[in-house]
């Protein structure tokens, strides 16, 4: 065969020929090897399992779960516990890092140090050894008797955190449902304003009125006898009754989880605010905007377009660090899934499944934070 | 108060140097910056409070109360922080299991590690005779651990553990894992579909779904999938997992040094009519790299601090050694110390790695040279 074959444009669709030819022969070598493997140990390939009763005990769960469930019932459950742990880390760790991320930027020497110091020090430290030293931190908490009481309602012991409950009664729902129409209220308020604003120029306050109506529909609801009911704890015997249960393991993971990502959101958001020119504070005071409003006019929407992207691989991290959970106990979906493999053998029936749904997850949450980000990208000019 | 600045270029006459030494001066100017203004003040007086409440109670802990020689005996009268038991253990977390007549095996291992990576850190090293050393050191330093050659007993990978082991996954998924990264890169780049596709998926999958799980596919799934009769060491199917990690989280770092070469470095390469593989070697690739060494380094720490979790599938790193050593009955109830000590450690080498990865950034920007 001449070389003249491997110049010019026929040399990419052998190269990409040749490719694919590798991947479907290593493929279904790999798939031979794999039936043979399985045959030799009595399993066959196929999803059936999912409908076995599973016999894994869980300890906390979102729906109705028993031992005798199927392992679609179990994975389910896994999976709803690592979307709970992520969905509220993410929340409170972005909270917890935008204000790290300020401190960091203060005029104060001392706040600077000291935050620059926990930055340091977890961002520097594996997230499975403060795992289980927040886990250790639980389990040396006091006995429920004994329960630190720092808020009213509020109890931390070696059973978790115990904290008042709002009651899935219709009240709370008619509750709810008139702080959504406040809260929506506002928002057309803000629009209509600023459209109007920017037709006639004329500014006119919009707090007032929008609190009004934020504060006003739930007391309205209030005075119509839809009273949301909170429930207290309780302690009944040996431990409490009533409220909202948070099992160590989750509480354990919940902190660390936040602890670890709130270090990464911090130097992101001062990295953004740091990345807007000084000019434009500059340029902003010498319009004499106040404070607050160089910041949310000025400053933010410009370093957003640096903190979204960022911020998304921090979201992404802290849902696929949440499977660090089996390190301590907490019965999220990598750690269902183990057990199952454990007792039914299905490796690569239940490796599938549970790669199958963090990629969905990843997935999802890029889309989002994508369009958000299209969103906020679009102020350039 | 004297300020002590003064116009450039201008004599002030009459004027005394400034009396206070220079880090006295940093101090009452910190000390201004603290308690200017009063929520200034009322911020700083409640950072004091803070480091009040933390500060003392672990030092007390820590250095006071402490007990540095003895058994537990005398660690739990002294009720505090128990550094015997760390002395105790400490050699056990460097070493793990391996056989106690032969710990100068990972003992050299470690050592030759240490220099490799120590002149891998300096600039004047880099280049192919560095590469070169790394390829012969690599595998000697495996057979020193592995043995079964050369009248060096054969010691099972079982029987590795603690620190040892943590360096052996980093630096060898590393070594494995960079070349891989290299070609993935390129691969997500080509202007072949098939290819490209192929790289965007095997990046993308590796980096959308955790560690654990790779590991877990490493260690369950890995053997279903290969012939009958032939078997992988756990340690090998360990290395598996954690190169295609790294090779995936480096390729998206490469990526972004490639994209970030002007087109006119592409294209003038391929007026000098540089064939697609010279052009990446002498031309694109070199900077590329180049300018990703910084994030290349912070890509690693996290990578470095992710080889704790390989306790998933029962190997024994250094961190796990420690907790392993926590069972000793003679030493019962000594989780915080080794907790402490782990800590201490990882954050030694992190933080010398990211003040690495500054100062490079540092001299590696341009017309810093």
């Amino acid at each position: 065969m001449s070389l003249s074959v491997l110049r010019g444009p026929a040399r990419g669709y052998l190269i990409q020929a040749a490719l694919l030819v590798a991947l479907v022969a290593t493929g279904m070598w790999l798939w031979s090897n794999a039936e043979a493997n399985m045959a030799a140990r009595g399993l066959r390939f196929g999803f059936g399992f999912l409908d076995r009763s599973a016999g894994i005990p869980i300890g906390e769960s979102l729906i109705p779960y028993t031992p005798a469930d199927t392992y679609r019932q179990a994975l389910t459950v896994g999976l709803l516990n690592t979307l709970r742990v992520a969905i509220i880390g993410c929340i409170l760790a972005t909270v917890l890092g935008v204000v790290l991320g300020l401190a960091r930027l203060s005029t104060n020497p001392m706040l600077r140090s000291l935050t620059g110091g926990y930055i340091e020090v977890i961002r520097n430290t594996p997230l499975v050894l403060q795992l289980v030293f927040w886990h250790a931190v639980m389990l040396q908490m006091p006995s429920v008797r004994q329960a630190l009481n720092p808020l009213p309602g509020v109890f931390l012991s070696q059973r978790g955190l115990k904290i008042p409950a709002l009651m899935a009664d219709p009240a709370l729902y008619a509750f709810l449902a008139a702080l959504a129409a406040g809260a929506i209220g506002w928002w057309v308020l803000l629009r209509r304003e600023r459209a109007r604003q920017v037709e006639t120029g004329e500014r006119r306050p919009t707090i007032l009125p929008g609190l009004a109506m934020l504060l006003g529909f739930p007391a309205l609801s209030i005075a119509a006898g839809f009273v949301p009911r909170v429930e207290w704890p309780e302690m009944a015997g040996f431990n409490f009754e009533g409220g909202l249960a948070l099992s160590p393991e989750f509480f354990a993971l919940l902190v660390g989880l936040v602890v670890y990502t709130a270090a990464f959101v911090a130097e992101i958001v001062r990295s953004g605010i740091q990345s807007v020119h000084r000019g434009q504070w500059e340029a902003a005071r010498a319009l004499g905007l106040p404070g607050g409003r160089i910041m949310r006019l000025v400053i933010l929407p410009q370093a957003l377009r640096v903190i979204i992207p960022p911020m998304t691989s921090q979201y992404l991290n802290l849902t696929k660090n949440s499977s660090l959970a089996v390190v301590i106990g907490y019965p999220d979906l990598v750690s269902v899934a183990n057990t199952s493999i454990n007792q039914t053998g299905q490796a690569i029936e239940v490796i599938t499944i549970f790669m199958t749904i963090y990629l969905a997850m990843s997935l999802v949450t890029s889309a989002l934070m994508n369009w958000y980000n299209a969103r906020v990208a679009l102020m350039e000019r | 108060m004297a300020e002590s600045t003064s116009a450039p270029g201008r004599d002030l006459p009459g004027r005394d140097a400034p009396a206070l030494p220079t880090f006295a001066v940093r101090a009452l100017a910190f000390a201004r910056a603290c308690f200017d203004g009063p929520v200034n003040g009322a911020i700083t007086l409640g950072c004091l409070a803070l480091l009040w409440w933390l500060v003392p109670p672990f030092w007390d802990w820590a250095v006071t109360r402490a007990t540095w020689n003895g058994n537990a005996n005398a660690c739990r009268e002294a009720g505090g922080a128990c550094w015997a038991f760390i002395r105790e253990k400490f050699w056990f977390s460097i070493f793990g299991l391996y056989p106690y007549e032969q710990r100068w095996r990972p003992a050299t291992m470690m050592t030759i590690l240490v220099i490799m990576v120590v002149a891998s850190t300096q600039r004047r090293f880099w280049g192919r005779g560095l590469l070169v050393a790394w390829a012969v050191a690599a595998p000697a330093m495996l057979v020193l651990m592995g043995g079964g050659v050369f009248g060096l007993d054969p010691v099972q990978t079982r029987l590795w553990g603690g620190l040892t082991i943590t360096g052996v996954i980093a630096v060898y998924g590393l070594a494995l894992g960079y070349p891989l990264a290299i070609l993935l890169a390129l691969g997500r780049r080509s202007d072949l579909t098939l290819v490209r596709w192929f790289c965007t998926a095997v990046i993308e999958c590796v980096r959308g779904v955790p560690l654990i799980s790779l590991l877990f596919m490493a260690a369950i799934m890995l053997p279903l999938f290969l012939p009958e009769g032939v078997t992988l060491d756990r340690l090998a199917r360990v290395l598996v997992a954690y190169t295609l990690f790294t090779a995936a989280y480096m390729a998206e770092v490469i990526r972004g040094g490639l994209q970030a070469m002007p087109r006119g470095q592409y294209e003038a390469a391929d007026a000098l009519g540089l064939s697609y593989w010279k052009k990446m070697r002498l031309v694109i690739l070199p900077q590329a790299l180049t300018i990703t060494i910084p994030s290349q380094v912070n890509t690693f720490i996290g990578l470095f601090k992710d080889t704790t979790l390989v306790v998933v599938i029962g190997v024994f790193d250094f961190f796990t050694t420690l907790r392993a050593a926590l069972g000793d009955p003679n030493w019962l109830g000594f989780a915080t110390e080794a907790y402490v000590f782990a800590a201490g450690v990882y954050f030694l080498l992190c933080f010398a790695m990211s003040q690495y990865s500054q100062r490079l950034e540092r001299s590696l920007r341009p017309g810093a040279r």
